[in-house]
């Protein structure tokens, strides 16, 4: 099963990345606010049971993709299993 | 070699990608200590009286930096010895592997600036009954160098006021801080005092050749504070 885990700074953490990104779409010529910059994790399960894949996928972010003081994360499972 | 026998021993642990653990050792043989190398590989700690996690990129600083090390079998061996009471100094990277632990509380980001900053630090002891810096005054100025692209410390308020009201801040930068950290922080210990995690690399400060010699007082506080263990009877 494939499976993607969105990784974001928490809101009110300062980014320094998406403000620099900005900063350079700003100078492009884009009238962008804001811009966040976080990271994307692709993982291909050998789990086929969504239940047990999302839970193994929880406990993956809670010990090693996201650090829970200053990052969320988002788990996406792939509708095809 | 019986003055050997007298000198503490120290180990200091490399990771794939630790580049500091040479200057470290030197340092630390410098100021009296016996020098222990241990590889990240290996499952336990041998018989030393503390522990150095030296700077440097551990695993490329993937995912995070200290992330990945944090798992390296011999933090295993480090977890326990830091909550037996074992002196646990993390330099720079040795810094965010034990914050990724969580043998220290926050985390070191990003610099504010985005760029690897490489220049001598203006710091000021704020606390000098720990293991590290018994050998600086209150209030002592030192001068430090860092060298780092992720050294902005960040814990958020909550936290910020719980190691702010236990006395859980070491060392601060003077004046502006080279990478954003909060408070200025550039030093932190545990709540029991026997783990640091430093920023800037005493190491690279104990030889007049280089400038400033103000790590000696960070490296020469641990060294005594190993042999003061040393002398336990637990020692073989």
């Amino acid at each position: 099963m494939k499976a993607t885990v969105l990784v974001r700074p928490k809101p009110g953490i300062l980014d320094p990345q998406g403000e620099a990104v900005q900063g350079s779409l700003q100078q492009l010529g884009f009238a962008v606010e804001a811009a966040r910059v976080g990271r994307v994790v692709d993982l291909e399960l050998r789990d086929d049971d969504r239940e047990e894949a999302r839970a193994e996928l929880e406990r993956m972010c809670e010990q090693l993709l996201a650090n829970p003081l200053i990052e969320s994360y988002e788990i996406e499972l792939a509708e095809d299993a | 070699m019986s003055s050997d026998d007298t000198k503490p021993r120290v180990a200091v642990v490399t990771f794939p990608g630790s580049n500091d653990d040479r200057d470290a050792a030197l340092a630390l043989e410098r100021l009296g200590a016996e020098a222990v190398p241990v590889w990240h590989a290996d499952d336990s700690l041998p018989d030393v009286s503390a522990v150095v996690l030296p700077g440097g990129f551990s695993y490329g600083d993937y995912l995070r930096a200290g992330a990945l090390a944090r798992f390296a079998p011999v933090m295993k061996g480090v977890n326990a010895f830091a909550a037996d009471g074992g002196l646990v100094l993390g330099i720079c990277n040795g810094f965010q592997v034990l914050c990724e632990a969580g043998l220290l509380p926050g985390v070191l980001r990003p610099n504010r600036s985005l760029n690897f900053v490489c220049r001598d630090a203006a710091l000021t002891v704020e606390r000098t009954e720990t293991p590290f810096t018994s050998r600086c005054r209150p209030g002592q100025q030192l001068t430090i160098p860092v060298k780092h692209g992720e050294g902005c410390y960040f814990a958020d308020a909550e936290l910020l006021a719980e190691i702010e009201a236990s006395g859980q801040v070491a060392i601060r930068y003077e004046g502006e801080s080279p990478n954003g950290s909060v408070a200025n922080i550039a030093g932190v210990v545990n709540r029991d005092g026997n783990v640091l995690g430093l920023m800037p690399h005493p190491e690279h400060a104990v030889d007049p050749l280089t400038g400033s010699t103000d790590g000696a007082l960070v490296l020469g506080s641990l060294v005594d504070a190993a042999r003061h263990t040393f002398a336990e009877p637990a020692a073989v």
